[in-house]
């Protein structure tokens, strides 16, 4: 047909677009600028463990660049290249407080997550009555823990460890830290357990399953992302837990938030070696927050559903 | 809505004959023989009127394990099909109110006493002796109103949260690479934070943050001189580990408005202003709430970071409820003391939060 253009972009449109690009200019120049807030901490202590003592003080920031990478920092925790095969006594000390560390947070939040689940599901789909405590109560009794300080705590229990031989154990630290991750996995497991439609048992009893092989084979499959929300939500709260794990723990059982603040401390600050102890402690939870950073969203989005 | 009927409504034909529940009864007793044994045994003992004994109260807490295993499994032997749903929620029960009540019942009975782990008189009653000492200690009451400042910063990283919940929940490119590095902060140990950023960044000679001060025309920066600066200080790392965890809330919340509702609102002629102010702001205050109340329990356990940075220097000023009981605990092995602190602490915190939870509730639900 014809082929002048029937529509045109009106003056206003075009300037729009002007308007438009300044705006996304603006939303990109925040992004990034706030990436910058986030990262640079991390790079600068990641970049800090390769760098000798001139490069500290003259500030120099880009490797390669400004400085050439040295493995001087990795050399004093035995973790460098030419020192990894030999032995090293700093080395033995973080790879025990490793593993400590590994230990109580993987141990505290498996517990939580069995009790929690269970706990969740029962409250999801029963309705109890122990005594005067109906389900609401009995929900608010759980999520009443998250209000109480740690602080309240810790006395009593440093005393109480002290008599039933706990103290400075990786067990004690156990027990303590699921107490403070169980709220918080009762809470996204009964939002999740709750999006689950009852007809599935429903079919599943029926068919002959009892109450809890309905739950093992039916439900836990289906909640299974919610629970690793949940498991790595409980992971980084404990990986990270410091106070506890100050009071109670002195040469056993220290985990390495204790080791990273006992060496602050001490014979002033030695910059590169402190870098690479706390890139070493910090780097397990960024692998982690990269790789599974879907769950650990959904983990909290599921506790502003209420 | 108040339903008696189970969600999950199973009809059963349980058979449980008389010498099934007292079976189950005996199981539950007995093991709780067991325990008050262990107990009376090591409690004789500890005072001197038995010979024998165990070397600590270990047994004692798997005589309670024993115990508790024994009654779970007699609720199912007496109860049936019951029991075996009471079984999922009794374990976490009986694990929250043994690690919670007791502890808190025995912290009570030494909050009003003298006790110094490291000298050997032990434990001695002293009253309310206590009481008086922390009504005159002005550390404490420092402390306190420094936890009243360290929450008001609340308002401040919501507002930066929800800024940037906005950001990312518009049309961007890379939204996954940008989410990753906002949560990253929230991933990372406090006290490696406390290094990273308190002791090597904010440094006053080699610090980037420090160079970066002097460049902007702040000739000798100083970031834990006064205690306006540290206070701020500890603030803002606090606030750089926490703003991702209510920035990922907000977010959800952001992304389950659904879109209709800002459509509409566009058709009706409404600026972006007035669309977010009146439209998504108010659609977000129950997940706002929620979150400023989960962040202002986080901040109420705020101590790592002040004690491995300034350990509450200077002269006080930084010290939150949590650190200034651990350094009186660390200074002088007080256990009695120290609890009484947080004793207190723990019924202002009931107080102030069931106001705060009364407010809002006031708020949101307004009675004309």
């Amino acid at each position: 047909m014809s082929d002048s253009q029937i529509f045109h972009d009106s003056e206003m449109d075009l300037s729009h677009r002007a308007k438009w690009l300044t705006k996304r200019v603006a939303v990109y120049g925040v992004l990034i600028f706030w990436t910058i807030i986030c990262l640079f901490p991390i790079y600068w202590t990641i970049t800090t463990s390769f760098k000798i003592a001139p490069d500290v003080m003259q500030g120099n920031m880009i490797p390669w660049v400004d400085f050439e990478p040295r493995w001087k920092g990795w050399k004093s925790l035995g973790l460098s290249p030419n020192t990894i095969f030999t032995e090293s006594t700093v080395r033995d000390e973080f790879i025990k407080r490793f593993m400590n560390s590994i230990k109580t947070s993987v141990g505290a939040s498996t517990l939580a997550l069995i009790l929690g689940s269970c706990a969740a599901y029962g409250l999801s789909r029963f309705n109890y009555r122990f005594g005067f405590m109906r389900n609401s109560d009995i929900s608010f009794f759980f999520l009443s823990q998250l209000i109480l300080p740690p602080v309240v705590l810790a006395l009593p229990f440093l005393v109480l460890y002290k008599k039933f031989a706990l103290l400075d154990t990786s067990l004690g630290l156990i027990l303590l830290y699921t107490l403070t991750v169980l709220p918080i996995v009762i809470w996204i497991m009964r939002d999740q357990f709750s999006s689950i439609p009852v007809e599935l048992e429903e079919a599943a009893l029926v068919d002959g399953l009892s109450v809890w092989g309905a739950f093992f084979t039916i439900i836990l499959p289906i909640a299974l992302p919610g629970m690793v929300a949940a498991f790595i939500l409980a992971l980084v709260l404990t990986w990270n837990e410091y106070f506890f794990a100050a009071l109670l723990t002195s040469t056993d059982a220290k985990t390495l938030p204790v080791m990273v603040a006992s060496q602050t401390g001490s014979q002033g600050i030695n910059w590169w070696s402190m870098a690479a102890l706390s890139a070493a402690a910090i780097f397990p939870l960024v692998v982690i927050g990269v790789v599974l950073e879907r769950f650990i969203i959904k983990g909290m989005a599921s506790g502003s559903g209420k | 809505m108040t339903a008696q009927v189970d969600l999950l409504h199973v009809v059963t034909t349980d058979n449980i004959t008389p010498r099934r529940i007292a079976l189950g009864r005996t199981l539950v007793w007995g093991s709780a023989g067991i325990l008050f044994l262990l107990i009376a045994i090591q409690a004789l003992f500890e005072y001197g009127y038995l010979s024998f004994g165990f070397e600590n109260w270990r047994p004692v807490l798997y005589g309670y394990a024993f115990w508790a295993f024994c009654f779970c499994a007699s609720q199912v032997i007496i109860r049936g099909e019951q029991g075996k749903r009471a079984l999922f929620v009794l374990p976490a029960v009986l694990f929250v109110a043994s690690m919670v009540i007791f502890p808190l019942l025995f912290g009570l009975s030494i909050a009003f006493s003298d006790w110094n782990l490291a000298s050997p008189d032990g434990r001695s009653f002293n009253g309310l002796d206590n009481v008086r000492q922390m009504w005159a200690d002005p550390y404490y009451w420092n402390a306190l109103k420094n936890m009243v400042y360290y929450t008001m910063a609340i308002l401040v990283e919501y507002a930066i949260a929800f800024g940037l919940a906005l950001l990312l929940n518009s049309q961007i490119r890379a939204q996954k690479f940008f989410r990753v590095a906002f949560l990253m902060p929230l991933m990372l140990s406090p006290v490696a934070v406390s290094w990273m950023v308190g002791k090597s960044m904010l440094e006053v000679r080699f610090g980037p943050i420090a160079r970066l001060a002097r460049w902007i025309g702040w000739d000798s920066p100083s970031f834990f001189g006064t205690p306006e600066m540290a206070r701020t200080m500890v603030m803002v790392m606090d606030a750089w580990t926490f703003i991702p965890f209510m920035m990922i809330m907000i977010l959800a919340g952001l992304q389950a408005i659904p879109k209709e509702v800002q459509e509409a609102a566009k058709v009706d002629g409404a600026s972006a202003i007035q669309a977010f102010w009146q439209v998504v702001f108010p659609l977000m205050l129950p997940i706002s709430i929620t979150a400023v109340l989960i962040r202002i329990i986080f901040k109420l356990k705020l101590a790592d970071i002040i004690i491995t940075v300034t350990s509450g220097g200077p002269g006080g000023a930084t010290d939150s409820v949590t650190s200034f009981i651990f350094r009186e605990y660390r200074d002088r092995s007080n256990v009695g003391y120290g609890t009484l602190l947080a004793m207190v602490y723990l019924v202002v915190i009931i107080i102030a939060i069931t106001i705060f939870m009364k407010l809002v509730d006031r708020w949101m639900n307004p009675r004309y």
